[in-house]
């Protein structure tokens, strides 16, 4: 019989694992960052500060990364302030139905931004269904952002909030607090980290938000986001726009110093949205027994139902009213539509387009992810220790390098894309592959984000115990591990697919004309004139909604297998 | 500091959802400076008493009175009693002088008074120098010095402990409560205790209350009730193993007309080996030997019934002895 290998020296080759996801990128997310300083600093090939200075000094720039930053700002509050109260009835109050709509808040969060915009042009634009018009306005944004992120803010804050000791509050009553200063001084503490997390997430967010922003904010409220996409698309100011991105990356990094800081401790990073599940111990949820409790839980589910669910049903309404009734009459027109023009997509092409490149982005992102998030979470130490399992600094400095894409705008990447990969070696820009390369850039943070926490409850006991039962170390990864992880795997599998069917900020940029996908036949219809066109971006939106729902509710319904929790 | 007189009269508390009353009319009676034990089983409804004495638990029925005030309504910052949880709930984001200190914020102290109090604390629970330690950082035992500390802090004139000890291991039990009960003397504080153990119960408590299903069973001092628990739970729940039918033993001794159930303490059964076997009534099945004596199960040669006595050394099992019971030990027990 060989000497036995102890487990450690797994660690050896563990790092190879992140090289995979390294190399893909450093070649489609460094490159093109470069690429951006370089068209930005040295347009000629010499280092030329002409093109920055005149951005900097020109007062439209100063004005549109001033909205930019107080836009965020507001966002970001506005987000926390709603979603606050949410989060506390997710994790205290005992209601029917609280685990379907616990699911049911990530279908805004993957929401394609151009089904939203539609979905809020229906609500409250110039001929909207509330009679009040706020596209154009501040507003509109604001509550757009709020959709988006409502669930950020309750599915981050709340899964703390439930692992919080409700006796710590007790205990502070009995000691002579008032339930404000319970709350202000025991609860608010403990939650501080998840807090930051999940609003430097929404500021991130709302910073680099592009869709809503575009299609929603008229000429007026623009953002550094639309305003590198103008400079691109519509005046060829490849300059400026890398400026611009520049400014915007400066930006961002800002933004993740700061609320780093904050957050200091925490170890989970604020994509933990995704992942978050429900685990209050029952003992912790009371049902609304008092008339305060009732409404407080009718005040919630009213918020939801005003700023989320409205939207997406009224949309769903409105693409099933027709001159002539109730009817499919603008489903049935997509196929039917003028061809030949210009500007037109074939829906149905579109939708294949899709969700083709939705599942090469699926295939890509997961399999690139699982390399790093094994090596970023995989066991060199046993569990346990005083490191709490995370393994050695490896993984601090890996993950890192892993998450950095979701701190850059999906216009950063596409427009870095754009620019880089327009020349040999690496020549894409004509290639099908540009497209799903450059959601897959998008999608894996989210992907690693996932999947590392799902990584790391696997109990080590259980591998020991494999292992000690006569497995290989191949034998224990594929028999005990990955299935323990399957959830995980199939939930961030899902949200790469429905992050590809929606993405519009990068697509925008690389698009071919052969085959564009839905987002872009929404965004193209909505910006045509004419009643014709509008009922086709309600009709295409409502099928892309019910897809990206579909996904998004299959996935995260998926239980956890309770062996995992030993 | 001073106790206050605890008055609870016919208190009920509802769960939502739940057939039975979580506690079903309990009455009774705390002096100043008295240490009661609430003992009971799981699910006895022991804890959501003192919650309810707290005011985390609303009552649907009876009134709980502190020193003749009702408290109906007061919420737990002005009650004046003092929670110490069972699994503490220290606070996690503040050091040891942060818990301790949690409840002097708003009292009229200035904040070198504070910090006085707290030091004041900390060397009553032997913890002085832990001031700047994370409570996540501390053993078992500091955990529970610095919730009592906590709880000590607000001179409450109730203080409520639920199963203080559960979490700690038995020698640190031991030490703990020895220490808790001098504390307690020396404060003259009216105390609520509430556990399962009841060696806990016993060692701490002037009197004891036994909670079974929302309601009170048995009151008493702890030798009370020992010695006459009245009924064959509370007998079996204090750890009495030699309950029987009255007539099995009735060719040892003399019960009179009483029938029904009887409860044998130990110190009643005396055994011998005798010189000549054939004198023997009853023959050793095992012996388990518990902190330094030897409890011995015998069983009687007519009848069958088995009994438990307590000897400094145990006969092998299978000899024959000699068992004789003291009548007057003996205690009949109602159903």
């Amino acid at each position: 019989m060989g000497e036995r290998v102890p487990l450690r020296s797994s660690l050896r080759w563990r790092p190879l694992l992140a090289a995979p996801p390294l190399v893909f990128l450093t070649l489609f997310f460094l490159w093109p960052v470069l690429a951006i300083l370089e068209r930005g600093l040295r347009p000629a090939g010499r280092v030329d500060l002409g093109v920055v200075v005149d951005v900097l000094t020109d007062p439209t720039v100063a004005r549109v990364a001033w909205f930019t930053l107080w836009e965020s700002a507001l966002s970001t509050i506005a987000c926390i302030v709603i979603g606050l109260p949410g989060a506390a009835l997710f994790a205290r109050v005992a209601f029917r139905g609280r685990r379907t709509l616990w699911s049911l808040l990530l279908v805004p969060f993957v929401m394609p931004t151009v089904v939203v915009a539609t979905a809020f042009i229906v609500l409250i634009g110039p001929s909207g269904v509330t009679g009040v018009s706020l596209t154009g306005t501040i507003w509109a944004i604001l509550i757009a952002h709020v959709f988006f992120n409502y669930a950020v803010v309750v599915r981050t804050v709340g899964a703390a909030w439930m692992t919080l000791d409700d006796r710590t509050v007790e205990a502070a009553r009995t000691l002579g607090a008032s339930p404000v200063r319970a709350f202000l001084s025991v609860t608010l503490p403990q939650l501080r980290a998840a807090i930051a997390a999940a609003a430097s997430v929404v500021f991130l967010f709302s910073f680099t938000s592009f869709g809503v922003v575009l299609l929603l904010g008229g000429v007026r409220q623009r953002t550094l986001e639309v305003e590198i996409y103008d400079q691109t698309a519509r005046f060829l100011h490849l300059d400026v726009a890398a400026v611009l991105a520049i400014l915007q990356l400066i930006g961002v990094v800002l933004v993740l110093v700061l609320l780093g800081r904050l957050r200091s401790g925490h170890g989970r990073s604020g994509t933990a949205v995704v992942g978050a599940d429900l685990r209050a111990g029952r003992e912790q949820l009371r049902p609304p027994a008092s008339l305060g409790a009732r409404l407080f839980l009718l005040i919630n589910l009213a918020v939801m139902g005003a700023v989320l669910a409205a939207p997406l049903v009224v949309l769903v309404i409105r693409s099933l009213s027709t001159a002539q009734g109730w009817g499919f009459a603008a489903y049935r027109a997509l196929g039917s539509a003028r061809r030949g023009s210009t500007a037109f997509i074939d829906p149905t092409d579109a939708l294949g387009n899709s969700l083709r490149f939705a599942t090469v982005t699926m295939i890509l992102a997961v399999l690139l992810g699982a390399c790093g998030a094994w090596a970023i979470a995989g066991r060199g130490t046993p569990r346990g220790r005083s490191n709490g399992g995370r393994g050695p600094r490896f993984g601090g400095a890996a993950e890192l390098a892993l998450m950095v894409p979701l701190g850059a705008s999906a216009v950063t990447v596409g427009f870095g894309c754009l620019i880089a990969l327009d020349r040999p070696p690496l020549d894409l820009r004509t290639s099908w592959w540009m497209l799903p390369i450059a959601h897959t850039v998008i999608a894996l943070p989210f992907v690693i984000s996932v999947l590392v926490p799902g990584i790391r409850s696997v109990d080590g006991r259980l591998l020991d115990a494999a292992a000690s039962l006569g497995a290989s170390r191949l034998g224990v990864w594929w028999r005990v591990e990955l299935p323990l992880v399957r959830r995980s795997l199939l939930v961030a599998a899902g949200f790469a697919f429905a992050i590809s069917l929606g993405e519009f900020g990068a697509t925008a940029f690389l698009v071919r004309a052969d085959d564009p996908t839905l987002p872009i036949a929404i965004g193209r219809a909505l910006g045509r004139p004419g009643g014709d066109s509008f009922s086709q971006a309600l009709a295409l939106s409502v099928i892309l909604l019910v897809v990206t729902a579909v996904v998004v509710l299959a996935v995260d319904r998926l239980r956890p297998i309770r062996g995992a929790e030993f | 500091m001073r106790g206050g007189v605890l008055q609870l009269e016919a208190v009920g508390v509802l769960h939502l959802g739940a057939e039975r009353a979580a506690v079903d009319s309990v009455s009774m009676e705390v002096a100043a400076g008295e240490i009661l034990s609430i003992l009971g089983a799981s699910g006895s409804g022991k804890t959501t008493l003192l919650r309810a004495v707290a005011g985390l638990e609303p009552t649907a029925t009876g009134s709980i009175r502190l020193d003749g005030a009702d408290l109906a309504g007061v919420p737990p910052q002005r009650r004046g009693v003092a929670l110490m949880f069972q699994d503490l709930a220290l606070f996690p984001h503040l050091d040891v002088a942060g818990n301790v200190g949690f409840g002097l914020r708003g009292r009229g102290l200035d904040r070198a008074g504070r910090d006085q109090r707290v030091q004041d604390l900390l060397e009553r629970v032997r913890l002085v120098g832990f001031e700047h330690r994370s409570v996540t950082t501390l053993s078992g035992g500091q955990r529970q010095r610095v919730a009592l500390a906590r709880a000590l802090a607000t001179e409450p004139s109730v203080l409520l402990l639920d199963e203080p000890l559960s979490a700690l291991d038995r020698s640190l039990r031991a030490e703990l409560l020895t220490e808790l009960r001098e504390l307690f003397r020396a404060s003259d504080l009216t105390v609520v205790h509430v556990t399962h153990d009841q060696g806990e119960a016993f060692a701490l408590a002037d009197r004891v209350v036994i909670m079974d299903h929302g309601s009170v069973v048995a009151e008493g001092t702890p030798e009370q009730l020992w010695s006459d628990p009245g009924t064959e739970f509370v007998a079996r729940f204090l750890g009495h193993r030699t309950i029987l039918d009255a007539d099995r033993i009735a060719h040892l001794v003399d019960i009179g007309a009483v029938g029904g159930r009887v409860l044998v303490p130990e110190p009643a059964v005396t055994v011998e080996v005798p010189d000549d076997p054939a004198d023997a009534n009853a023959v050793v099945e095992s012996a388990t030997f518990v902190a330094g004596r030897c409890e011995v199960r015998c069983r009687l040669l007519s009848g069958g019934a088995e009994l438990t006595a307590t000897l400094p050394t145990a006969p092998p099992s299978g000899t024959p002895v000699r068992i004789a019971l003291d009548r007057t030990a003996l205690r009949t027990l109602r159903t």
